[in-house]
């Protein structure tokens, strides 16, 4: 086990990839010469040379849909978006084609890209640089979502999306990609489905994913400590597919659900969870779920108002307290 | 360019130049948060081009790094500081930041972060302008990799075909971010770019601001006769890193140095100091009385000035209430 950053994690599996198959490429702004922005594709353009890592134009739309045609041949491009806030402008192309390809084709095409992007809202970075968009992602049928919690996680889960079939669409956080954490030494792959207990319990579940996970774990601790209530933390590290049976289980075994989220509220991971547990365990519960989530906003700059607009932990252990009454 | 003239956009270039770099300075002290784009060496663009329109006339819209073309066309400094401080005297009331100063008053219609975002929204408000039959002009500043944005295709498209009064001024500085311009565009020469529109478009040198003046004036005289859009490209560079966490690695200090031995403002100092219509001295002075402008009323009035308060992060998200209610309920009379 080697004890590395988040991007060094995203790094290796690039670069072990590209090494095992010459049709592994990957491309976006600033990745090559520049190292990346979050340098998780350092060193690669000058292992691999500047035909299988690009440097693009910002030309998001462009691009995006290029990749998506090599990728029709047979060639697997990890796409980077520097940001997900420039997503936008590159979904017409993720989801017009990418996605519905091997469908309207009758099964003839397929597109096994890799999209990763830096999401989240990192600290002032304003309107037009703090947007989560996983719920916008996880909404299109024909491309899988994931979100690593952990450089474990972001290791492992875009060595699977490169070797899958299928697109998939890679959100990682801003501010984390400095973590660090335990690696495994030998080849890994986790899992593009399902998801992961963090931390077992019984009282209630919090569920989190990528950057709310951490705020759950955080919340399960002083919970624990200071309130003697027993939350099991669930990770969903696959956003689409969400883990049906992963978060009936838990549920049917705590009675009690929180969602925590960075997004907004509005057709987002947790009305959707709670739609899943309405579906598959209602009678199981002893309380309503409760969302722990931003507000509605477009991302304040003011870093006071940023703080109000985004929950912390602290969110997550007052909505478990008042959950039990408690507050 | 009257001497004059002269004089008063050097003493504004030298304004621009020590806010920004007043900026940089309240960045490592953890007064200014996010992203920050800083614009020295390219001052003779914004001023050259805003001398021969009219600033707080016509309308301006560009990119994030936006501080200095807000305060050429008349936002207030001190406005503009307190917007990075994140105040509510903040020209955006402390709500934008770097990248998102605003200010409507003076047809500083705003900086925004999409890279080429702005193309359509300038050729928009030449639509208005045209429909309002006003002799304002659209000017949309961005830089060179933009131009890699099908957005600026498309919008060139429709500004010709509906002869829309914009004048597209692209200020190549010859990088986005760290990439150089030879290694993301096939054409380094922006303006050779729109000749398929039938855009008439012109190159200059984007440092010497006589120069850019000259070329300035007969782009923007086009535009306001009602001859449709112009595209003037300014050949430049920014002597800072791209945002903050630049350290510069793909170009060399050579490279730089050469650049600045060509200095927008030392260029016109020297100029004005040949002329006999300005000494060392008075341009040390006037150094001096700008930082002490800049410390004692901008940087004082940032500090100063109150947070915006919790109780009100959803103002602006949409008009007020009261005022929307007959649509807002179905009962209009
Ligand atoms: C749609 C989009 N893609 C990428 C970025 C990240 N980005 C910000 S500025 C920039 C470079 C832009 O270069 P240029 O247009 O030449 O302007 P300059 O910064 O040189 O003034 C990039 C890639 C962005 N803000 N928006
Ligand atoms: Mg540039």
């Amino acid at each position: 086990m080697a004890n590395i950053m988040y991007w060094e994690a995203i790094q290796r599996a690039h670069d072990e990839e590209m090494a095992r198959d010459p049709l592994v490429i990957c491309m976006g702004e600033d990745i090559g010469v520049a190292g990346g922005t979050y340098k998780a594709t350092k060193g690669l353009y000058e292992k691999y040379g500047p035909l299988r890592v690009m440097d693009t134009p910002i030309s998001e739309g462009g691009f995006t849909g290029l990749g998506i045609g090599a990728s029709f041949l047979g060639v697997r491009p990890v796409i980077e978006i520097m940001s997900v806030n420039f997503a936008w402008l590159a979904m017409d192309q993720m989801f017009n084609s990418a996605a519905k390809v091997r469908y309207m084709s009758g099964g003839q095409l397929t597109a096994p890209c890799v999209f990763r992007s830096a999401g989240g809202a990192a600290h002032q970075l304003g309107a037009q640089h703090s947007a989560r968009m996983e719920k916008v992602f996880m909404g299109i049928a024909g491309l899988r979502v994931v979100t690593p919690s952990n450089p474990k996680q972001a290791y492992g889960l875009l060595k699977s999306a490169i070797r899958c079939d299928d697109p998939v669409f890679i959100n990682e956080h801003e501010l984390m990609y400095n973590m660090k954490g335990e690696v495994p030494d030998g080849e890994y792959f986790h899992p593009l489905e399902g998801s992961d207990v963090a931390r077992a319990g019984t009282d209630v579940t919090l569920f989190g994913y990528n950057v709310s996970v951490h705020w759950c774990l955080k919340a399960a601790e002083i919970l624990d400590k200071q309130y003697g209530i027993s939350a099991e933390v669930v990770d969903l590290y696959s956003l689409s597919p969400l883990d049906r049976a992963g978060i009936k289980a838990s549920v049917s075994k705590t009675h009690r659900a929180v969602i925590a989220e960075e997004d907004e509220a509005p057709v987002g991971v947790g009305s959707e969870v709670i739609a899943i547990i309405n579906e598959e365990c209602f009678f199981e519960l002893d309380a309503a779920p409760v969302r722990v989530h931003s507000a509605l906003v477009p991302q304040p700059y003011n870093h006071t108002l940023e703080k109000a607009a985004i929950p912390d932990h602290e969110d997550v252990v007052k909505a478990v307290l008042k959950l039990f009454g408690k507050a | 360019m009257k001497i004059e003239d002269k004089k008063r956009v050097l003493r504004e270039m030298v304004l621009h130049r020590r806010f920004e770099e007043r900026c940089y300075q309240a960045y490592i002290e953890r007064k200014i948060g996010g992203f920050l784009h800083l614009y020295p060496g390219q001052e003779a663009c914004c001023n050259g081009v805003m001398e021969a329109a009219r600033p707080g006339h016509d309308y301006v819209i560009t990119g994030y790094r936006d501080h200095v073309h807000a305060i050429k066309c008349g936002a207030d400094p001190k406005e503009v500081m307190a917007e990075l401080y994140g105040k509510e005297t903040g020209s955006s009331k402390g709500r934008g930041g770097s990248m998102h100063i605003f200010d409507a008053a003076h047809h500083f219609m705003g900086g925004y972060a999409l890279v080429g975002g702005p193309f359509p929204l300038a050729a928009g408000i030449a639509k208005a302008i045209q429909l309002k039959g006003g002799d304002e002009i659209a000017i949309c500043f961005l830089g060179d990799a933009a131009n890699n944005q099908g957005v600026f295709h498309e919008t060139l498209n429709m500004a010709a075909l509906w002869k829309l009064p914009v004048l597209f001024v692209c200020e190549n500085n010859l990088y986005g971010i760290g990439t150089s311009i030879e290694r993301s565009t096939a054409v380094v020469h922006q303006h050779k770019r729109v000749a398929a529109y039938n855009i008439p478009a012109d190159e200059c040198d984007g440092q010497d601001i006589d120069i850019v003046y000259e070329h300035a004036r007969k782009a923007v005289d086009h535009v306001r006769a009602g001859n449709g859009p112009f595209f003037l490209e300014l050949m430049t560079y920014r002597y800072r890193g791209h945002s903050m966490s630049d350290s510069r690695g793909y170009r060399s200090r050579e490279e730089e140095e050469v650049w600045k031995q060509r200095d927008p403002i030392l260029m016109l100092r020297d100029r004005l100091i040949t002329a006999g219509a300005l000494t060392m001295a008075e341009f040390e002075t006037l150094e001096k009385e700008t930082d002490a402008y800049i410390e004692n009323e901008v940087v004082k009035f940032s500090e100063e000035s109150p947070e915006p308060r919790v109780e009100d992060l959803e103002k602006y998200v949409f008009a007020e209430r009261e005022t929307q209610l007959p649509w807002l309920t179905g009962k209009a009379a």
